[in-house]
């Protein structure tokens, strides 16, 4: 006989999970003491939203699906928002949830949310188990879809006496058949060819890369595609590290926080070729003044992407990695030289020296600075708030990687992700950079950074206000800061130093730039402090 | 304008509120919802009458499909199918008015499943718009209460098979 909660942990051993993140529970408890016995790593986290963000991280960076585990009711729930986030971004997770007995669900007992309820709108699909024997059924579906097809969260409730219910034995399912799910990962031969036509007659074409190329790990594949055709890339915030920021053929980000000369790229264009991008409204306020002169090539592996923000002319629905292989295969065309120059004329033209302030830190030269610093294949976790469009301008990316909340914009995300992200890759650099107010929202897993050794480094752009608002109540509210001031309030070296990690205040870019130096050579966890001028701008 | 939706999907218990929920959450505007099961136990069809705008439609077909029970979608133009609904409806009908409404019923091809001192139930399935024609018929009586199912449709083979 085999219990449910043995079958569980068996699951997750079929599916390779080496490690979740979690917080537990009476009703997940039977869950946990079998987890107890075997190689999984369970971390514990300070917060439940935060094991969901530490599982983004590490799944990000693993392209691997994360998992995270909470018991019933207020854990559940807590974990929502780091689900969404993850639902936004595309992230593949498996949220675990316990639940109470299954002979009182509905009855309101203690700790009873009905968290499949309440999460519908933010999982790709979710599951209440009803019986042990559902199990492997259950844990092999959920897997397969939070992995497959477009990425995302997939939720299972587990009642507590569904964990302890015995069956005979167990025995994983080595195929899934849910007839209603069978994602297209091939483009459309035709409409390839449709592509490649359209491309022969594009003067001046531009490519629009967004999240999917990351996800669908088909980044070297678009750099390939990109080289070969010599069509200029854009990207969007979640596109970021598609392209080496030093590329000649990189425009930059495109957006409301995105860079001038990437938002006129992509209005003078004759042809866009969104790939992976559901330009959302951060991306492209306007979309219907974009395609008024311009075709619109969408390759997505949603068909519900394609046409949902912009106007599509060829849609090519599949996996970017087999549609860019097959686009590549095919294509012959060149883009004109004198739009890729013209193009670099347009970063040239736009480029702003950044506004400093004396005896502050200006945060985009000491960004742009740190990136030189990181080894090969440094990991980068940007918060929400002004930090996040300094990380997303100015921080190089080469080789590494730039995580952040772009979708649901969640403040209190890099810490935590960067948790994740450094248990999944321990040998590279793996910096978290946030303001002073999103800090303040998951400073609690400096805990779970010290208690592992982990070598997160955290860097906390300190202007003393909630900057993004702050700077939104000068242009729109007649800079009156209505509930944006956070104060000096409070002293985080003496935080980091109650944590047992150590720190540093930097007040100026030498000071940043030293300590930095001096950091990214030990291997222990880092808080570096930069005071940053309240009124220093986030463009 | 008016879409009929026919959405064949797994008969698991939490689908209708996967389904009902997509429209309210994308702010979709739904007139009605049938459910039943096929003639396949394990599977159900939702036909929903949905208004908007083929943009719209496009979306709600899309979202529907990224719903992993939902195995099919299909709108349905308006002339491939054919659709009907069932409603009952009590209309006061003291004793002197019974012949009346009796011939209402006879010439509208609905059936009197209930009579009492002082109403009239009636049975009625077609479409939607012979079933208005119903209403206002007996409006002048008195409508006490209406029950609707909503719309189910099929699709028509006579239209397809000449294509």
């Amino acid at each position: 006989m085999i219990s449910g909660a043995e079958i569980m942990v068996k699951c997750l051993q079929e599916e390779g999970v080496e490690i979740l993140f979690g917080y537990p529970g009476a009703v997940i408890c039977p869950f946990f003491d079998k987890l107890y016995d075997t190689d999984i790593k369970a971390i514990l986290v300070r917060q439940e939203q935060n094991a969901a963000h530490a599982a983004s991280g590490y799944a990000r960076a693993m392209s691997k699906v994360g998992v995270c585990v909470a018991t019933s009711g207020p854990g559940a729930l807590n974990m929502i928002t780091g689900i969404a986030t993850a639902y936004m971004d595309s992230v593949p997770m498996v949220a675990i949830t316990g639940q109470v007995r299954s002979d009182v669900l509905g009855r309101d007992v203690f700790q009873e949310a009905d968290i499949t309820g309440a999460c519908e709108s933010f999982v790709k699909h979710s599951y209440l188990v009803k019986n042990t024997a559902d199990l492997p059924r259950v844990f092999k579906e959920a897997f397969h879809i939070a992995s497959t097809g477009r990425p995302g969260p997939v939720l299972i409730d587990v009642p507590v006496d569904v964990q302890q219910g015995e069956i005979e034995s167990f025995e994983y399912p080595d195929k899934v058949n849910i007839i209603g799910y069978k994602p297209s990962v091939h483009g459309h031969p035709l409409q390839i060819r449709r592509a490649v036509e359209m491309m022969e007659k594009a003067e001046r074409p531009i490519i629009c890369a967004g999240g999917g190329v990351l996800s669908s790990g088909a980044k070297l594949r678009l750099r390939e595609f990109a080289a070969k055709t010599n069509i200029p890339v854009a990207s969007t915030m979640m596109g970021l590290g598609t392209m080496p920021s030093d590329d000649p053929l990189f425009v930059g980000m495109i957006g409301s926080h995105g860079t001038k000369a990437a938002n006129i790229a992509i209005h003078e264009a004759d042809l866009i070729i969104l790939c992976g991008a559901r330009v959302g409204d951060r991306a492209v306020a306007s979309p219907d003044q974009v395609v008024e002169n311009a075709n619109v090539i969408h390759i997505d592996i949603d068909p519900a992407e394609i046409g949902k923000n912009m106007k599509t002319t060829i849609p090519i629905v599949g996996d970017l990695k087999n549609v860019l292989s097959q686009i590549v295969k095919e294509v012959g065309y060149r883009a004109p030289d004198e739009w890729v120059t013209h193009i670099g004329a347009l970063k040239q033209q736009y480029k702003t020296a950044p506004v400093s302030f004396d005896g502050f830190v200006e945060p985009k030269s000491f960004l742009e600075k740190l990136s030189s610093m990181l080894r090969q294949k440094a990991i980068l976790v940007a918060d929400v708030g002004q930090n996040q469009i300094w990380c997303a301008n100015s921080f190089k990316v080469s080789d590494g990687r730039f995580f952040t909340s772009g979708g649901m914009g969640t403040m209190g995300y890099s810490v935590p992700a960067a948790v994740g992200a450094k248990f999944a890759r321990p040998n590279r650099d793996v910096v978290a950079v946030c303001g002073d107010g999103a800090f303040q929202m998951s400073l609690n897993e400096l805990a779970t950074i010290a208690q592992n050794h982990l070598n997160v480094k955290v860097i906390v752009m300190r202007n003393t206000v909630l900057g993004m608002v702050h700077e939104l109540q000068d242009f729109h509210y007649n800079s009156r800061y209505a509930v944006t001031e956070l104060s000096d309030i409070p002293d985080f070296c003496k935080i980091a130093d109650a944590y047992g990690i150590g720190s540093a205040v930097a007040s100026t870019n030498e000071e940043a730039e030293a300590i930095a130096a001096k950091m990214l050579k030990s291997d222990k966890p880092f808080l570096l402090i930069c005071n940053v001028h309240p009124n220093t701008p986030s463009k | 304008m008016k879409y009929t939706l026919s959405v064949l999907v797994e008969n698991h218990p939490g689908v209708l509120s996967k389904v009902s929920g997509l429209f309210s959450r994308r702010g979709f505007n739904i007139d009605s919802l049938a459910v039943g099961i096929t003639e396949d136990s394990s599977i159900s069809r939702m036909t929903i009458v949905a208004d908007g705008d083929e943009y719209i439609i496009e979306q709600l077909e899309k979202q529907l499909n990224k719903v992993i029970p939902v195995i099919k979608v299909r709108t349905y133009s308006s002339n491939e199918f054919i659709s009907r609904e069932l409603s009952l409806i009590k209309v006061n009908c003291p004793a002197k008015q019974r012949l009346d409404i009796m011939k209402i019923a006879e010439l509208m091809d609905a059936k009197i499943v209930d009579v009492s001192l002082n109403t009239m139930t009636l049975q009625f399935a077609d479409t939607i718009e012979r079933f208005e024609t119903l209403v206002d018929l007996l409006k002048p009586y008195g409508i006490r209460e209406i029950v609707r199912t909503g719309t189910v449709a099929i699709e028509k083979d006579s239209v397809v098979s000449r294509k």
